[in-house]
């Protein structure tokens, strides 16, 4: 009885977060003329794909779609390698200083990134790169205050004898690093890459305030600029919402478990 | 740690090759934390310091710049309408969403948390879609929402309720937002999860030898076992209702009637629709001080409410807690 009752329960809540994403994909290949009726229809009744490569021309889709994936693998390995470096020396070395600039780093989470965004962007004015790439890929590469955490704990966890054998055969502290301690450190790095991945992916504020040329455009910025646009139908909407939402879709379901205990870790510590 | 003698071990290295190691020693960590550093100064201090500096500035991004003292301040308090009305709105958008959202999330987890077959197959249908972007995610919502043809207000009137057209009702339109919101929450349902699995099962069996209720277990068990992780969620939820923007940005431009007009969308107009970069860092800043002073106020109330396993039983149990937390 008490099973049916959950059993009952989930199924009605994975209906309503499963719904709105299922009449997304249902009105991605529909035909204009069942797009607004009352009562709606659930199921197109010609399932039409080719909405999909349509709605791709409306906008120059291609070019947000070069300029997000330049974005977002530089981002990610800039992120990977400098966080890598950071946490190992966090985690590795005595040094002066050493915890109260870990204190600095993990009260860095604290700061709402609408109060540097101001500067940041007068910053980035100054160098000359607002309407470039550069200021959602460089600040990558000086590691996030999140993911060095994140890493430090987890180096913290490999016993340190490793590196001290190391040590005794000659090993620098570079090549301690490279040669022992980031072969070992594989599942962290999938999580860091994975969240750093989606969330540059799904970027939308940096992009909007840091690009003003349409040539320079991300996918986000573009399926949003279809609010503004006339004459666009409800299924181009859909249809590009779809598209972009595959990437983060697909590297969730083959990352899912590093996601889900990467999520779970960072409340247990809280 | 270590299994060697830390002594020897300095020693037998330093014998090695005594000079070299000892020079680089002093320099390496720094070499190795320096990139953080110097984004650190270039991407996080040096900006937020700036973002003081030109709150007391008139600054526009182009032309003369003034210095006014506490004029921006003073300017936005007294004589800028739009700066109460979207604090109004944004305080009234987060006491909907913050409670909201720990009720949700601790709902969902603790359905979960049932031991029943399939629960990961729940778990990721009420997860994904937390994992799309925030653009997509209000592009989905504003045909949800649509008045006429909307599949929400389909579902109402199977029902036989008369849905409003909610992005254009001024009722309605902040409820909106919270629903959308509360869509796309999944990661602090995540949270309270691994919250509940960590609590010990005895605890529960005891319990209910003691004759206690399943309300009885939930209020006296579940809840100060979780309230750690509810204050770590409670002040994430804050902290995500006071940036609240995407949403708005998209899907209504702060309207109608200003109803959706957040905080944050105030403070991005005054800064990159009408330049005025000193008097939206001056919004940045109250802002901040207002998140950090709730902030406080929820952490210094957590003396009252939240309870540290560690504190009654120190030692062993504590130690362990420490170990399942790192591994």
């Amino acid at each position: 009885m008490r099973k049916t009752v959950v059993y009952a329960l989930l199924t009605f809540c994975s209906l309503l977060f499963i719904a709105p994403l299922f009449w997304a994909l249902t009105t991605a290949i529909k035909d204009p003329t069942e797009l607004y009726l009352f009562p709606p229809k659930w199921l197109p009744s010609v399932w039409k794909f080719g909405n999909f490569a349509e709605a791709w021309t409306v906008q120059p889709f291609n070019v947000f779609l070069k300029n997000t994936v330049i974005v977002t693998v530089l981002a990610t390995l800039g992120q990977l390698v400098s966080c890598a470096v950071v946490a190992y020396g966090f985690a590795r070395f005595e040094f002066k200083g050493r915890n109260f600039l870990f204190l600095v780093v993990l009260s860095t989470m604290m700061i709402p990134w609408e109060v540097t965004m101001i500067p940041q962007y007068m910053e980035f004015n100054y160098l000359g790169w607002i309407n470039t790439l550069k200021p959602l890929i460089v600040p990558a590469w000086f590691g996030s205050a999140y993911f060095i955490f994140l890493l430090r704990q987890f180096i913290l966890t490999l016993p340190r004898e490793l590196d001290e054998a190391a040590t005794i055969d000659g090993a620098s502290k570079m090549g301690i690093f490279l040669r022992i301690i980031v072969p070992l450190m594989g599942p962290a790095l999938i999580l860091v890459g994975v969240f750093q991945m989606m969330s540059c992916w799904n970027d939308y504020l940096g992009p909007l305030i840091f690009l003003n040329d349409q040539s320079k455009y991300t996918l986000t910025l573009g399926l949003a600029q279809f609010k503004g646009m006339f004459g666009v139908d409800m299924q181009s909407i859909m249809a590009i919402t779809c598209l972009i939402s595959i990437l983060p879709l697909a590297v969730f379901f083959f990352a899912q478990r590093y996601i889900i205990g990467g999520i779970a870790g960072t409340g247990i510590k809280g | 740690m270590a299994k060697l003698d830390p002594a020897q071990a300095g020693t037998y290295a330093a014998s090695l090759k005594p000079a070299r190691k000892r020079g680089r020693g002093r320099v390496t960590p720094y070499l190795f934390v320096f990139p953080w550093l110097f984004g650190f100064l270039a991407f996080t201090l040096g900006p937020l310091i700036f973002s003081l500096v030109i709150s007391f500035f008139d600054w526009p991004i182009v032309g003369q710049v003034k210095f006014v003292g506490f004029g921006n301040y003073i300017e936005m308090f007294t004589q800028d309408s739009l700066f109460w009305k979207s604090f109004g709105v944004t305080v009234k958008f987060a006491a909907l969403f913050v409670p909201l959202n720990i009720v949700v999330a601790l709902g969902l987890a603790m359905l979960l948390n049932q031991n029943v077959r399939g629960s990961a197959f729940f778990r990721t249908a009420f997860y994904l879609p937390s994992v799309i972007s925030g653009v997509a995610l209000a592009m989905i919502w504003g045909w949800v929402y649509s008045g006429e043809y909307g599949i929400l207000n389909y579902f109402l009137s199977l029902v036989g309720i008369d849905g409003p057209d909610w992005l254009n009702d001024t009722r309605w339109s902040l409820v909106a937002m919270v629903i959308a919101s509360l869509w796309g929450q999944g990661a602090m349902m995540l949270i309270f999860l691994a919250g509940l699995k960590g609590i010990p099962k005895d605890l529960y069996e005891s319990a209910s030898i003691d004759g206690a209720g399943r309300l009885r277990q939930f209020r006296s068990i579940t809840i100060p076992m979780l309230s750690p992780t509810i204050l770590f969620n409670l002040i994430t939820s804050i902290i995500a209702a006071f940036q609240q923007l995407t949403l708005a940005l998209v899907l209504t431009g702060g309207g109608p009637l200003k109803s959706t007009y957040f905080y944050a969308m105030y403070m991005y107009e005054n800064a990159f629709k009408y330049f005025k970069m000193g008097y939206s860092a001056a919004n940045a800043w109250f802002m901040f001080l207002i998140v950090l002073s709730l902030s406080f106020l929820v952490f210094k109330s957590s003396a009252a409410w939240v309870y540290y396993e560690g504190e009654i039983k120190s030692g062993a149990k504590a130690k362990s807690g420490a170990r399942r937390r790192s591994a």
